[in-house]
């Protein structure tokens, strides 16, 4: 009784130290500003993300210069002025999906999901909830998609009057991301 | 009398270590699943070379050339004034009534490689360029510590010549010019960045034999942002003596010229005052024949408008 104790306890820990973690390098995300004046939009696929799924934490990071605009003045401008990237060169997601044990990773599926944590974008930090899709692909891989409007006044990014008529005051953010799931690789 | 409780705390204790040792493993992988999180997290992200960009605001720093490339496929329409001096006040308007003119198209055909072409009202004259990234200011794994670019430019004037009282005719090679430069610049911080500009500019035909055909000059510039929209600006060619004429009536001095840049979003104005006429390197670096410390000072603007074209 007390051997097959012993070896549950040791083998146990070793079982959980198989990694739960899946994760991506090159998510996407895109933001979308619309206004009568002037569509503007730009689009970033150099996303880290972990998804955790023993957890069901949730964690992304973004390099805000590697967002792509069609015209490379308007990217200065959003770097320099706006996002103030050599200050704030990442925006940072930390959370967790909710309810997450009900996701089954074994049989492919598509879940609503719902997710909640602290979303950093040029320095400020604010709790969010935002609702996406979470679906388990037979090849093993987990895709994730969400859509989810940001304030920029949320974040004390200033538009300036000049060009106050050509930038949305909310701005739509895409994300869409697809995990492979994460095996150490030995030195 | 036997006290039986012995053997069971000996196998409480072995299971509290067990538990314990248990225990400690879970939290180390969940301590390790954090640290590989925390890893995949930063991966190409903390560690990507950082690279500086908006060293200045424009490809021109007020006369010459700044290291602002033009971006792959993006066009630039600049045009520059520079108006007479301001001696003569109000009677032509501080210098209005005379001005030189440059219009110009500038096309980055990649983010390393700019070339322009324009047109001068000095001595009805045609130039073109091209400006050529070698290095890029850079911090992070791969630091470097100024951006390198080096410009060849060339220009050629099609005025009217008088008849020559002897007869003789000049191959048509007499009308141009050329300048090569090396631009070194450092962006200091969001505020501060420095340029030097060594510079050489060749004449195939000059005025007297007294004039040098090749001339040098080291071209100093900065940059002080003073807001998110504005900055000033310093620019000096210093040219050694003996390469100019430094007496007489067409004495030549070295260009200055103090201004400031202003960004509206799709523009940037440059505003300024120098004692250079010339919107192209042989003439600024060559012809200028104003004295900055005599009053000889003149107003100019550049107005830089892009345009893209890149999908």
């Amino acid at each position: 009784m007390f051997r097959i104790l012993t070896s549950l306890l040791v083998v146990l820990p070793l079982l959980l130290d198989a990694q739960p973690l899946y994760y991506t390098q090159n998510g996407k995300i895109s933001f979308f500003s619309s206004t009568p004046v002037e569509d503007i939009q730009a689009e970033n696929t150099q996303v880290n993300s972990v998804l955790n799924v023993e957890t069901g934490a949730l964690s992304f990071r973004v390099p805000v210069r590697q967002f792509q605009f069609p015209n490379k003045l308007m990217q200065e401008h959003f770097n320099e002025n706006y996002l103030e990237t050599h200050k704030y060169p990442t925006s940072d997601f930390k959370g967790r999906i909710m309810d997450f044990k009900r996701i089954d990773l074994q049989t492919p599926g598509t879940y609503q999901v719902s997710v909640t944590g602290e979303l950093t974008i040029h320095g400020v930090t604010r709790t969010v909830t935002e609702r996406g899709t979470l679906a388990v692909r037979p090849d093993g891989q987990i895709a994730a998609q969400a859509q989810f409007p940001v304030l920029l006044k949320d974040y004390k990014i200033k538009i300036p009057k000049l060009v106050v008529a050509n930038i949305a005051e909310q701005v739509a953010v895409k994300a869409d991301l697809l995990y492979a799931p994460y095996t150490p690789t030995e030195p | 009398m036997r006290l039986t409780p012995q053997p069971n705390l000996e196998a409480l204790r072995r299971l509290l270590v067990l538990l314990t040792l248990a225990g400690s493993l879970w939290t180390a992988a969940r301590a390790q699943d954090d640290a590989i999180t925390e890893r995949l997290l930063g991966a190409g992200i903390d560690d990507a070379p950082d690279h500086a960009f908006a060293t200045f605001k424009a490809n021109r720093l007020i006369n010459g050339h700044s290291v602002e490339q033009m971006r792959a496929r993006h066009l630039l329409f600049l045009i520059q004034h520079r108006f007479s001096t301001i001696e003569e006040g109000w009677y032509d308007l501080f210098g209005f009534d005379g001005a030189q003119i440059r219009i110009g198209l500038d096309y980055g055909l990649t983010d390393w490689l700019t070339v322009g072409a324009g047109r001068n009202s000095y001595q009805k004259s045609y130039d073109g360029y091209a400006k050529l990234r070698l290095l890029r200011q850079a911090s992070g794994p791969r630091p470097m510590p100024l951006t390198l670019n080096v410009v060849a430019a060339s220009a050629v004037q099609t005025l009217r010549r008088p008849p020559d009282p002897e007869g003789r005719t000049l191959p048509d090679r007499a009308r141009l010019y050329y300048s090569w430069q090396l631009l070194a610049a450092r962006k200091w911080s969001e505020w501060f960045s420095t340029q030097l500009s060594p510079t050489v500019v060749h004449r195939n035909l000059v005025r007297t034999a007294a004039e040098r055909n090749t001339i040098f000059s080291l071209g100093l510039g900065g940059r002080f942002k003073f807001s998110k929209r504005a900055a000033l600006l310093a620019e000096y060619f210093w040219v050694p003596d003996e390469h100019l004429i430094r007496s007489g009536p067409r004495r030549h001095f070295n260009a200055l010229a103090l201004g400031f840049d202003i960004e509206t979003g799709g523009h940037v104005f440059q505003l300024h005052f120098t004692n250079a006429t010339g919107m192209m390197e042989r003439a600024f670096v060559g012809e200028t024949t104003s004295d900055f410390f005599a009053g000889q000072i003149r107003f100019g603007f550049n107005i830089h408008r892009t345009f893209s074209f890149a999908k």
